[in-house]
């Protein structure tokens, strides 16, 4: 019998052929269409919560001037943007987005193994973020007791959204939750089962492992915010006390008693840690391609570096607790949690290591996915070390809730992953569109949105040494804050503005680039994985025509001695000596050499 | 190859294909049943998780042990025989024989039916006894566990419901033989998950 490929021995694949314009694009089974909806919807909520960030900004730099928000809309606004950015928008877009576009063409495969349960997840996703908006039109609003809902706080009377708002945000996790574990399980599946021939795990690209790990962490992350959501949904409707204990309400007892908030603090940080690098790892995974690609050099230690996301992946269950220094816990829980904390930023650091040693006598091309990518290693190596200084308890416990852990978590997980996912549109745009986009506004919104955050960022580290609290409407008059610290809230707002701004650059390089770009051609970059060599560009439903690749080399055989081009894509047979013509290489096409 | 030999691979020092007709690293396995491996691990985290929380909270002062209905006991055998059915379809589907495997996989399904019944009529006579959701957490972990647990029953009940159509309407054993081995082990899954709780629910 013919090798008939494990993706190809599914006779189903031909009933998932669209036939009208709404299976084509609206319920659509085809992972590039639900990729594209799923990031689309990402990119729209991350505007609304980053309008609301803007909203803050101008509350905290010119307090008395502009009545944009009272108290309690500034407490919506700091819980809605918090869990908006790292819920609904970057791991929507980072795994719901790319790895849905991703994974079938890195992998060699046609589609998802389910693609009717790929489809299911986009729609319940936008469900989730109908509920979630819903609560901006409800009865007392949107719940405002910070992205971590700690009970009690956020059922008492005093926080905005205590009755429908919070109800609405659980439920809304929950069904988010239901979406993630229906996309992971395809993921996950996809990248075991459907891998074209020849594609072993550790010849796949650094972004599927990314995804691959990431992906395994959500899944078994996300049930302890599902649990947490429903013990305390039970809690509000039915006046259970899981988490509630004996409360006082503006001089009435509450009905609940002896339940244990702190319980919930372990339950919420067990997920809101590996949540961070659900984020972070496809990002990492991304960027190393990314930086690969444009040094035109196999990225360094490669199978460190998938060592590193699988240790990362481990440890990070282990490190919930550093959230809770300042809980009261038992202070032998801090140095257990210290201890492993500081272990987790060893296979950290080695992968910073390893980008910047990949760059060390690359042929670089300095294109816009290119500055991106390097940006994301200075964000990130910043983040960083901001991380070890919270991770030692001592330290932590002045700058707990501080403005230097706003500073330290928005260059960690805010601005790195922004700027990869940048990189990342801007790398794949190409292949998506079939156009190229606007080279020099791309690298306009680089030098905004780089210098603007840093100018954002970096000072407020300062503020949390000067002991500014986070998630204040308003400081009011303290000893122990000097009156200049508002100058530099008067910046940082300034500089926000304009990053804000700044983002419309994208927009209109995207959709300008969709009818008046240049054509790229399949393969601008001259990239050696599988996704870049589809017999299509955009790739058509189905992705590879007749017959699917055979791999016959790792991802990454750049700047090879003695091969014809620079590279060497990942399905041309080792006997064969590569021809221009089998690369879709286009050198007119090329313009990252441009303005080095 | 072992897990251990495909992490330490040198990726860039072999070429050629690799692995013969399937990718090294793939399961020998259905795709399906590959996923629904998944989700029994993601299903144990979820049980686990609360667990944990369970015996934090015993912890607490205002703690009060649980009432034993005897009914659980009933119940538990009903869920005990869904499972031995669903084994004994798994068993006939697997030697490709037709003879008694629509009553096997359909009752098992309706076995479960009778347990989820059974579940409910325990909560009813436990809130004519006055314990009620709110009475105190070891009632409130109790329905909480047993309504989460007859959720991932009713999720199995579904795809059971497809099986069985599929199954009247004259499917082949062959054919059907992944559907109703998938659905056995998901049972059985739902069974330990139910002894474990049961056993901690009547003990603490
Ligand atoms: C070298 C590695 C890292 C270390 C040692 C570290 C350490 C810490 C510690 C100790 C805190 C708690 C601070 C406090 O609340 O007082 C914290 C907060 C935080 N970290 Fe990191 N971190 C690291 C990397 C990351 C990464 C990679 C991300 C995300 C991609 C991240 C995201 C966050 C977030 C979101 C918070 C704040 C959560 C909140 O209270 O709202 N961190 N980090
Ligand atoms: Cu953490």
């Amino acid at each position: 019998m013919a090798y008939v490929p494990l993706a190809d021995q599914d006779s189903e694949m031909e009933m998932h052929h669209p036939h009208s314009w709404v299976t084509k694009y609206v319920w659509s089974q085809d992972h590039k269409v639900i990729a594209i909806q799923y990031g689309g919807l990402a990119i729209a909520v991350g505007v609304v919560a980053l309008v609301l960030s803007l909203l803050m900004r101008m509350q905290l730099g010119f307090p008395e001037t502009f009545d944009l928000i009272d108290p309690s809309s500034y407490y919506q606004s700091v819980t809605m943007h918090g869990m908006i950015m790292v819920v609904y928008m970057l791991t929507a877009l980072l795994l719901g987005g790319f790895g849905n576009y991703l994974i079938p063409l890195m992998c060699g495969a046609r589609d998802m193994v389910f693609p009717f349960l790929n489809m299911l997840s986009v729609w319940v996703y936008a469900l989730s973020v109908i509920i979630l908006m819903a609560s901006f039109f409800v009865d007392g609003g949107p719940t405002g007791g910070g992205w971590t809902l700690y009970p009690p706080q956020t059922a008492m009377a005093g926080t905005p959204g205590h009755d429908m708002g919070i109800v609405l945000m659980l439920l809304s996790l929950a069904v988010f939750i239901v979406a993630f574990t229906m996309g992971g399980l395809n993921y996950v599946t996809t990248i075991l089962q459907y891998r074209c021939r020849g594609l072993t795990m550790m010849r796949l690209p650094l972004t599927v492992w990314g995804i691959f790990i990431a992906t395994i962490l959500g899944l078994f992350a996300f049930p302890a915010l599902l649990v947490s959501a429903i013990m305390m949904l039970f809690d509000m409707l039915l006046g259970t006390s899981f988490f509630m204990p004996a409360v006082i309400e503006s001089g009435t007892p509450l009905d609940h008693n002896g339940g244990s908030p702190i319980l919930f603090q372990h339950l919420f940080w067990f997920f809101g840690h590996p949540e961070v690098y659900i984020v972070a790892l496809p990002a990492f995974g991304l960027v190393s391609d990314v930086l690969s690609t444009h040094a035109r050099k196999n990225i360094f230690g490669y199978r460190m570096m998938v060592w590193a996301i699988i240790a990362i992946g481990g440890l990070s269950f282990i490190v919930w607790a550093h959230h809770m220094y300042v809980s009261g816990m038992n202070p032998y829980f801090g140095f257990f949690f210290a201890t492993t904390t500081l272990i987790i930023a060893v296979p950290t650091a080695l992968k910073v290591y390893n980008w910047v040693l990949t760059l060390w006598e690359g042929d670089i091309r300095l294109n816009a996915p290119m500055y991106f990518a390097i940006g994301f290693i200075f964000t990130f190596i910043h983040g960083g070390l901001t991380g070890l200084f919270l991770g030692n308890v001592v330290i932590d416990l002045p700058l707990s809730d501080t403005y230097f852990v706003v500073a330290h978590f928005h260059m960690v997980m805010g601005v790195s992953p922004v700027l990869v996912i940048f990189a990342a549109l801007y790398h794949w745009y190409p292949k998506v569109t079939g156009r190229m986009f606007h080279e020099g506004m791309a690298k306009a919104h680089f030098w905004c949105t780089f210098l603007g955050t840093y100018a954002i960022y970096l000072p407020m580290h300062y503020l949390g040494f000067l002991g500014v609290p986070r998630r204040y409407y308003a400081m009011g008059s303290t000893d122990f804050i000097p009156e200049t610290a508002q100058d530099l809230n008067v910046t940082i707002t300034y500089a926000a503005l304009f990053v804000g701004a700044a983002q419309l650059l994208f927009f209109i390089n995207i959709f300008w680039s969709l009818r008046n770009g240049e054509k790229s051609g399949p393969n601008p970059w001259g990239s050696a994985s599988l996704e870049w060599q589809t017999p299509d560009t955009p790739p058509v439903h189905g992705n590879w025509g007749d017959e699917l690749p055979t791999v016959y080399r790792w991802a990454y055989d750049y700047s090879v001695p003695g091969a014809h081009e620079d590279f060497i894509p990942q399905n041309v047979p080792e006997s064969v000596e590569p021809t221009a013509d089998e690369q879709h290489f286009d050198p007119s096409h090329d313009t990252s050499k441009a303005d080095v | 190859m072992s897990l251990y030999k495909q992490l330490t691979d040198k990726p860039w020092e072999r070429k050629g294909i690799l692995g013969g007709l399937n990718p090294e690293g793939a399961f020998e396995s259905p795709p399906e049943r590959v996923a629904l491996g998944f989700f029994l691990v993601i299903a144990s985290v979820i049980f686990s998780l609360l667990g944990v929380s369970y015996v934090i909270r015993m912890s607490l002062p205002d703690w009060e042990p649980l009432a034993d209905p005897s009914q659980l006991w009933l119940n538990t055998g009903l869920l005990f025989i869904s499972s031995v059915l669903f084994q004994w379809a798994r068993n006939t589907a697997k030697a490709g024989k037709q003879k008694n495997l629509i009553t096997a996989f359909v009752g098992g399904g309706v076995f479960a039916l009778l347990f989820i019944m059974g579940q409910m009529l325990t909560w009813d006579s436990l809130q004519e006894a006055g314990y009620l959701v709110t009475s105190n957490p070891a009632n409130s972990f109790f329905y909480l566990l047993t309504g989460l647990h007859i959720a991932h029953l009713l999720g199995g009940l579904w795809v059971w419901s497809k099986a069985s159509i599929r199954l009247l309407s004259g499917s082949k054993p062959e054919d059907m033989s992944l559907s109703i081995e998938l659905c056995t082990l998901y049972w059985h899954f739902l069974l330990i998950i139910w002894l474990v709780m049961f056993a901690i629910l009547s003990n603490t």
